[in-house]
C-alpha cells in the first residue's frame, strides 16, 4: 500500500513538472480567422520546442474588446495599422522593440517610418492589402473599375452582392463614390451617404465576412474583398475579377504585435524575430494570399503570386488609401448610420 | 420534578435542535449560495451599473453616471442636428425580434404538439426511443447544426437542388439570408424545447377521459380543443416560453441565416461592445431584454395563478 502511495506521490510530481515545462513552452497567438499558415505555425513549433495555441477573431473591434476585458492569456495579435495606433494610445501592447531585433534588417524600409507605429517599436508587418470588390466577369461582363457596381448595380447583380460587414468598409466605399473625404463629420455629406447606402442596401444579398465561402459557393457573384480572399476565392472560381475602383479603394497593414503583460514574453519576441525572416514570411503569404512587407520574401513565395492581378496592381490604379482612425464624434456618427441601416 | 418542567426542558431541546438544525442547513447550502451569488448576480450588478455608465473612447467605460443609454435606446441626439428626436431604430430591432421569436414559437408549436401527441400516444416501451430521437440533435453543437441548415436551404442545397433536378423549378427559391431562413433556422434550434414539455403533459393525461367525451358524441375537434388541449396546458405555457426567450435573444441563427443584413436583439447587442465601443449601451440593451423576458414569465405567472384562484 505505502509503494502504491509513493508511486502515485511520485507520478503527480512528475505529471506537475512536465504541465510546468510545457506551460514554459507556450505562445497563445490572436490572430485574424483563416490568416495563419499552419506550416509556418509548425516549423515555429519545431525550431523551437514550443507549443503554439492559435484563436481567431473577424474584426479589429471583436479584439480590442475581449483584449480590453483583460486577462485573456493571448500572447500575440494580429491587428490592423489604425487599431495598432489605438492600441498602443491605450497602452495595450508591449514595447518589445523589433527594430532592434536580428531580423529587422528585412523589413522593407517604407514600411518602417508608418504613422501608425513610427520607427517599428511596437509592430512588425504581418500582411498588407487592399478592400475593394472582385466580380464575376461571367456574370457581369462590362466595366467593373468603379464603386457604381456595389451602390448601383446592373440589373444581373442585383441581389447577388456581399458587402462587407464592416462599418468602415461600407461607409467608406460610400464617401469615395460621392467623392467626399473619409472620417468625414460633416452632417450633410453623411446625410446623402446614409441615403446613398439604404436605397442600394436592398440590391445587396448578405453583409458579412465570410467572402470566399460566399463567393464560391455561389450564394453571390460579386463580393466586398480583401485582394487576398479574393485570390483565394478566384483559386476555385476562375473567372472572378478583382476591381480597382477609379473613386479609390482602402489599403491597410495587418501587424503582429505582443500584449502587454503578455504571459510568455519570451516566446512572443522569438515568435516576431522568426516572423521577419523572408522564407517564414512568404509561407504566411502563400497561405494567405497578401504581399508581407519583408524583402527577400519573393523567391520564397509561389510563382503566381508575383503576378497575380490582386497582388500587382495595374498602373492606371490609384493609390491605396490607408486611412486614419476617425475621431469619436465621427466615430458615433457613423455607428448611426450603421444601426439606421440594419435596422 | 414536575411535568411542567419535563415539557420546558423538552420544548427547549426541541428548539436548540431547531436552531441547530437551521445552523447546519445555512452552512451546508453556503457554498451553493455563493456560486450563485458569483456566477448570476454579480455579472448582473456589473451590467447594472455600466449600464449607467459613459462610454470609454475606445470601448470599455469612464466613470461618469449617465442615463443617455436607456434615453439613446428611443431617443437621439444630434445625428444630424442637435435635438432629442424619437428614433425607431433600436425599437424597430426588437419589434422585429419579437415577431420573429412569436412567429417561431408558434411554427414550434404547430410542429411540436402533434409530435409529442404521436409520442405519448406510443406503448410505454417505445416512447423512451421516440424522445431519444427528439433530444437526438442536442448532441451536436447549435452552430454545427445551424451551418447544416444553411447549407440545406442555399441556392445550391439539398432542397433547390431536387426541386431544380426534377424540374418543378426552374430557377432557385431565395430562401438563405431571408426572415423565412433565420425563422426556419429558429424552429429547427428550438422545437425539442416545445416537444419535451407537451410530452411531459401529455403523458399524465388519463385517456379514458377522451373515451368520456366521444361516448358523450364529441367530435374529434371537440375532442382535442375542450379535453386534451386543456389538459396539457400547462405543458404548451413551459413549451412557449421555452421557445420564445431563447429565440428572442438568438445570435448564431439570424448570423448565419440571416446574411447579416437586418440586425436581432443579439446581434445589435454584441455590435454594441465590437464595432460600436457603447459598451453602457450594450449593457442597458441587454437589460431592456431581459426586462421583456421578466415582463412575459410575470404575465405568464399572474394568468395561472389568477387561474389557479379560478378553479380553487
Amino acid at each position: 500500500m505505502k509503494t502504491v502511495l509513493r508511486l502515485l506521490a511520485t507520478a503527480s510530481v512528475v505529471a506537475f513538472a512536465s504541465s510546468a515545462a510545457m506551460a514554459a513552452g507556450e505562445l497563445n497567438i490572436y490572430n485574424w480567422g483563416n490568416y495563419t499558415s499552419p506550416e509556418m505555425i509548425k516549423k515555429f513549433e519545431e525550431k523551437y520546442d514550443v507549443k503554439v495555441n492559435l484563436d481567431g477573431y473577424d474584426s479589429n473591434e471583436a479584439m480590442l474588446a475581449k483584449v480590453k476585458a483583460g486577462d485573456t492569456g493571448y500572447d500575440i495579435v494580429v491587428p490592423g495599422d489604425y487599431m495598432i495606433k489605438v492600441m498602443i494610445g491605450d497602452g495595450l501592447l508591449e514595447e518589445v522593440k523589433p527594430n532592434t531585433m536580428e531580423n529587422f534588417k528585412n523589413v522593407d524600409p517604407k514600411w518602417v517610418d508608418v504613422w501608425w507605429d513610427p520607427g517599428r517599436n511596437y509592430s512588425i508587418p504581418y500582411q498588407w492589402g487592399t478592400t475593394s470588390f472582385t466580380v464575376d466577369t461571367a456574370v457581369y461582363d462590362g466595366e467593373i473599375d468603379t464603386l457604381a457596381l456595389l451602390f448601383n448595380p446592373p440589373e444581373v447583380l442585383k441581389g447577388r452582392i456581399n458587402m462587407l460587414n464592416d462599418m468602415n468598409d461600407v461607409i467608406n466605399a460610400g464617401l469615395r463614390y460621392l467623392g467626399y473625404g473619409r472620417c468625414n463629420g460633416n452632417q450633410e455629406e453623411l446625410r446623402e451617404v446614409l441615403a446613398l447606402l439604404t436605397k442600394a442596401k436592398p440590391d445587396w444579398r448578405t453583409m458579412d465576412y465570410a467572402i470566399i465561402e460566399k463567393l464560391t459557393s455561389g450564394d453571390v457573384d460579386m463580393s466586398q474583398s480583401w485582394n487576398g480572399a479574393a485570390m483565394r476565392a478566384r483559386a476555385q472560381r476562375p473567372t472572378l475579377k478583382y476591381a480597382y475602383p477609379k473613386e479609390g479603394f482602402t489599403g491597410w497593414m495587418d501587424n503582429v504585435a505582443v500584449l502587454k503583460g503578455a504571459p510568455n514574453l519570451e516566446n512572443a519576441k522569438l515568435f516576431i524575430n522568426f516572423m521577419m525572416d523572408p522564407e517564414n514570411a512568404a509561407m504566411t503569404s502563400n497561405f494567405a494570399r497578401y504581399a508581407n512587407g519583408i524583402l527577400g520574401s519573393d523567391e520564397f513565395m509561389d510563382p503566381e503570386m508575383l503576378s497575380a492581378p490582386e497582388i500587382v496592381m495595374p498602373a492606371s490604379a490609384p493609390a491605396p488609401d490607408f486611412v486614419t482612425p476617425c475621431p469619436q464624434e465621427v466615430v458615433d456618427l457613423y455607428n448611426k448610420i450603421w444601426t439606421q441601416l440594419k435596422q | 420534578m414536575s411535568k411542567q418542567d419535563d415539557t420546558v426542558a423538552l420544548a427547549a431541546a426541541l428548539e436548540h435542535n431547531r436552531r441547530r438544525e437551521r445552523l447546519t442547513r445555512f452552512w451546508l447550502l453556503a457554498p451553493a449560495l455563493l456560486i450563485i451569488l458569483a456566477i448570476s448576480i454579480l455579472p448582473l450588478g456589473i451590467t447594472v451599473v455600466y449600464s449607467f455608465l459613459t462610454p470609454g473612447t475606445y470601448g470599455g467605460v469612464t466613470w461618469e453616471f449617465s442615463t443617455d443609454s436607456y434615453v439613446q435606446f428611443l431617443f437621439q441626439r444630434d445625428i444630424f442636428d442637435d435635438t432629442l428626436v424619437f428614433n425607431s431604430a433600436y425599437l424597430s430591432i426588437f419589434l422585429r425580434s419579437i415577431g420573429l421569436a412569436l412567429g417561431a414559437t408558434i411554427g414550434a408549436l404547430i410542429l411540436g404538439f402533434p409530435t409529442a401527441y404521436f409520442i405519448a400516444t406510443k406503448p410505454r416501451e417505445q416512447r423512451n426511443l421516440w424522445l431519444f430521437l427528439i433530444t437526438l440533435p442536442f448532441w451536436t453543437n447549435l452552430l454545427i447544426r445551424t451551418y447544416a441548415m444553411l447549407l440545406i436551404i442555399r441556392d445550391e442545397g439539398i432542397i433547390n437542388l431536387v426541386l431544380m433536378k426534377s424540374g418543378i423549378l426552374s430557377s432557385p427559391l431565395a430562401i438563405l439570408y431571408t426572415d423565412t431562413a433565420v425563422f426556419i433556422g429558429l424552429i429547427y434550434s428550438f422545437l425539442p424545447f416545445m416537444v419535451l414539455p407537451i410530452y411531459a403533459s401529455l403523458e399524465k393525461i388519463d385517456f379514458s377521459l377522451v373515451e368520456a367525451g366521444y361516448d358523450l358524441y364529441a367530435n374529434r375537434l371537440k375532442v382535442l380543443f375542450h379535453v386534451i388541449v386543456p389538459l396539457a396546458k400547462p405543458g404548451l405555457v413551459a413549451g412557449g416560453i421555452l421557445v420564445f426567450i431563447p429565440a428572442l435573444g438568438a445570435y448564431i441563427t439570424p448570423e448565419l441565416l440571416g446574411g447579416g443584413k437586418k440586425l436581432m436583439i443579439g446581434n445589435m447587442i454584441a455590435m454594441q461592445f465590437g464595432a460600436s465601443r457603447n459598451w453602457p449601451f450594450g449593457s442597458a440593451a441587454a437589460l431592456i431584454l431581459m426586462a421583456l423576458v421578466v415582463i412575459v414569465l410575470l404575465v405568464n405567472a399572474l394568468a395561472t395563478g389568477r387561474e389557479a384562484r379560478g378553479n380553487g
